[in-house]
């Protein structure tokens, strides 16, 4: 069962603003019923432009009901300038947060208003131009790469849950994991200055249990992280890998390479007996 | 409030007689029952009885039962000893719609480098015959399909088609963890060389299950350790759930008219009702071939989970094969491999009865549930309130 908030369950069983807004300004359905969840977002300005009234039809979970209602409540009173800066992390923290493999009910939240807020100007939805890069439920590489940097996602798991990409037959992992690369890469340098020694640290702890361990544990072997000291990284082998005579290259070629790409470009990683 | 449970085919309540029988093995019967002494001893002579007890209910010989930890285990056991007492065979016939117990060590299987063949169903989720024939090979050696779906209930036609195995000389296993306790299993005049079963699906606790072996079959264990098990599987064995295993075997038997009327009738009711008060439900699965107990309803435009925290306000327990459920983004692979469409398959909910079910819980669901989905479809963008007519279908 998943882990909803209150707030979330509160609004998936009380749902404010349901239905269609008679001669609304803006208007837009995303999603699809093959996919498993849509939204009709429809709403209407007053003389001052503010957003009077949003209304709202969802097929989907309750998370996707919830965050759909959220988000009318939110925009309601606002300008269509101050609703277009709504981001699917503002209307999952409307909603005291979602689970992690529910993020793309808030991301689909955020697609209709956008896509309402183009209609109402007359320009073309955002999320139907673009590249496709999952087939399975139509994602564009745009919404993709905005999703990840967004939101700061580092894994293919974590783009599948905030966009569904990825979800189904998984033949676009490498162009996902492409464009992660590819967004992070440009986000890193402006936050390569920042990092701490602290920072530091927990970072490599990070790669080392999500990127490094699984593939090691594999093959029955570990690593242990006994001390960073300026960029040397100093680690024990345990396991498969103590008495593996390749385990030298292993650290060099897949630890090393692994925590300059993911961490700093300078570290060096040097094997110590403990 | 007291949980009106319509998921048994997840897991079902321990049996009171069940729960009552294996406490005294917690608590001052604590001794192993391969040990010399008689504290000790005491306690084989009950694990001897649960295994008579398994065994009737599978009119099949004590020795014919080994204990294991859970269905997945029996299912791993089974296949792995098949292939490796045919050290030559690396072909594996399966189906489509197999718990994940055996379709994801088929998958594993595949990586080692194993053939892998996975009967496809119909739209009925009926077995295709044509092809399992064509299936098998001199280098096949296993065949696993289950007894019957837990999804839908289908029941499929096992031992015409383990006859067929054995016909060309191929080990045949069934998963039974549904069908056991449901309907009856006899394993005398049977061509099925190997047979899955769990407790915690039959009233027993969860931690302990059971594989059936034929006599003669050639075995290789699983877990490899003590003498336990006749060498067959290691592990000092789990005496009270196994204790309970037994009763609840015994129980299932004496209940099994029951199950075939009472639980039946409750489940027909259930299903007849909604199908006549709900527009555009139907059901999943071929109804002239079920299991008593399961039915599995799609509601067209309104998503499984939605439907299942609705009912879980009124305490009601059921489950669905839609995506978000499944914690996959794609709906059941049963439902799948059916072909079910999305407008049905994102909507299904399955229920599933046992013999603690009443019919007033049952008149509670059938009059809860239109509203539910009533109020679901009002949200949709794909319904238009009033007329039932779909708005606008996207496939």
């Amino acid at each position: 069962m998943w882990e909803y908030t209150d707030k979330v369950k509160e609004h998936f069983l009380n749902p404010r603003n349901v239905g269609e807004v008679e001669n609304p300004d803006g208007a837009a359905t995303v999603g699809s019923l093959a996919c498993g969840d849509a939204l009709k977002l429809t709403f209407r300005l007053d003389e001052q432009g503010r957003i009077v009234d949003a209304r709202f039809k969802t097929f989907g979970c309750a998370s996707a009901i919830a965050s759909a209602s959220a988000l009318t409540e939110m925009i309601k009173g606002m300008t269509v300038e101050e609703a277009a800066k709504i981001t699917n992390q503002d209307i999952a923290n409307f909603l005291g947060g979602l689970p992690e493999e529910k993020m793309h009910c808030s991301v689909m939240g955020r697609e209709a208003l956008e896509a309402a807020i183009a209609h109402y100007r007359g320009e073309p939805a955002p999320t139907e131009e673009g590249k496709i890069i999952c087939e399975c439920f139509g994602v564009t590489e745009e919404e993709i790469a905005r999703v990840v940097k967004e939101n700061n996602l580092r894994t293919i798991e974590e783009v599948t849950n905030y966009t569904k990409a990825g979800g189904g037959c998984g033949g676009c992992h490498e162009a996902i994991q492409e464009i992660i690369d590819r967004v992070r890469g440009e986000a890193k340098e402006i936050i390569r200055p920042k990092l701490s020694n602290i920072q530091k640290i927990k970072m490599i702890e990070e790669t080392i249990d999500r990127e490094i361990r699984p593939a090691l544990q594999m093959d029955g072997g570990d690593l242990e992280l006994i001390d960073v000291v300026g960029n040397r990284v100093l680690v024990a082998t345990r396991g498969a890998c103590a008495s593996c005579a390749a385990s030298h290259l292993t650290m060099k070629q897949v630890v090393e390479a692994k925590l300059r790409e993911l961490v700093w470009p300078e570290l060096e990683v040097e094997e110590v007996s403990k | 409030m007291n949980p009106i449970y319509l998921d048994n085919n997840a897991t079902s309540r321990v049996a009171p007689e069940v729960l009552e029988a294996m406490l005294p093995y917690l608590q001052e019967f604590y001794g192993n029952p391969s040990s010399m002494h008689t504290f000790g001893g005491q306690v084989g002579r009950k694990v001897r009885r649960a295994r008579e007890q398994v065994a009737n209910l599978l009119s099949a010989a004590p020795e014919e039962i080994i204990f294991t930890s859970c269905g997945t285990e029996s299912d791993n056991t089974a296949i792995r000893s098949a292939l490796a007492t045919n050290p030559g065979k690396r072909h594996i016939v399966t189906t489509r719609v197999e718990h994940p117990a055996v379709l994801s060590l088929g998958a594993r299987l595949a990586q080692e480098g194993c053939r892998v063949t996975e009967i496809p169903v119909d739209a009925e989720g009926r077995l295709n015959m044509v092809q399992y024939a064509k299936s098998l090979t001199p280098d096949t050696a296993i065949v696993s399909v289950m007894w019957a779906n837990n999804e839908t209930g289908v029941i499929f036609p096992v031992e015409e088609m383990a006859a067929q195995a054995r016909n060309r000389g191929i080990l045949f296993h069934t998963d039974a963890v549904q069908a056991v306790g449901k309907i009856p299993i006899d394993m005398r005049n049977s061509s099925i060389d190997m047979l899955s079963l769990s407790g915690h699906k039959l009233h027993a606790p969860k931690g302990v299950g059971a594989l059936y072996v034929r006599k003669g079959t050639r075995f290789s264990p699983f877990l490899i350790g003590g003498h336990q098990e006749k060498g067959r599987r290691g592990g000092t064995e789990n005496v009270p759930s196994i204790i309970a295993l037994g009763l609840a075997c015994d129980l299932a038997g004496q209940k099994m008219t029951r199950e075939n009327t009472f639980v039946k009738f409750l489940r027909d009711k259930l299903e007849n009702t909604l199908l006549e008060k709900v527009p555009r439900c139907r059901v999943n699965g071929d109804r002239s071939s079920r299991l008593p107990n399961t039915s599995n309803i799609s509601f067209e435009f309104v998503e499984g989970e939605a439907i299942l925290l609705r009912l879980d306000e009124y305490a009601i327990c059921a489950s669905s094969g839609s995506a978000c459920t499944s914690g996959s983004l794609q709906p059941s692979h049963v439902l799948r491999a059916m072909g079910v469409p999305f407008t049905m398959a994102h909507g299904s909910i399955r229920f599933s009865l046992s013999i603690y079910n009443t019919e007033q819980e049952i008149d509670f669901v059938i009059d809860t549930m239109p509203g539910i989905i009533e109020n679901l479809r009002a949200l949709s963008p794909y319904w238009e309130v009033g007329d039932a007519v779909c708005a606008r279908v996207v496939e």
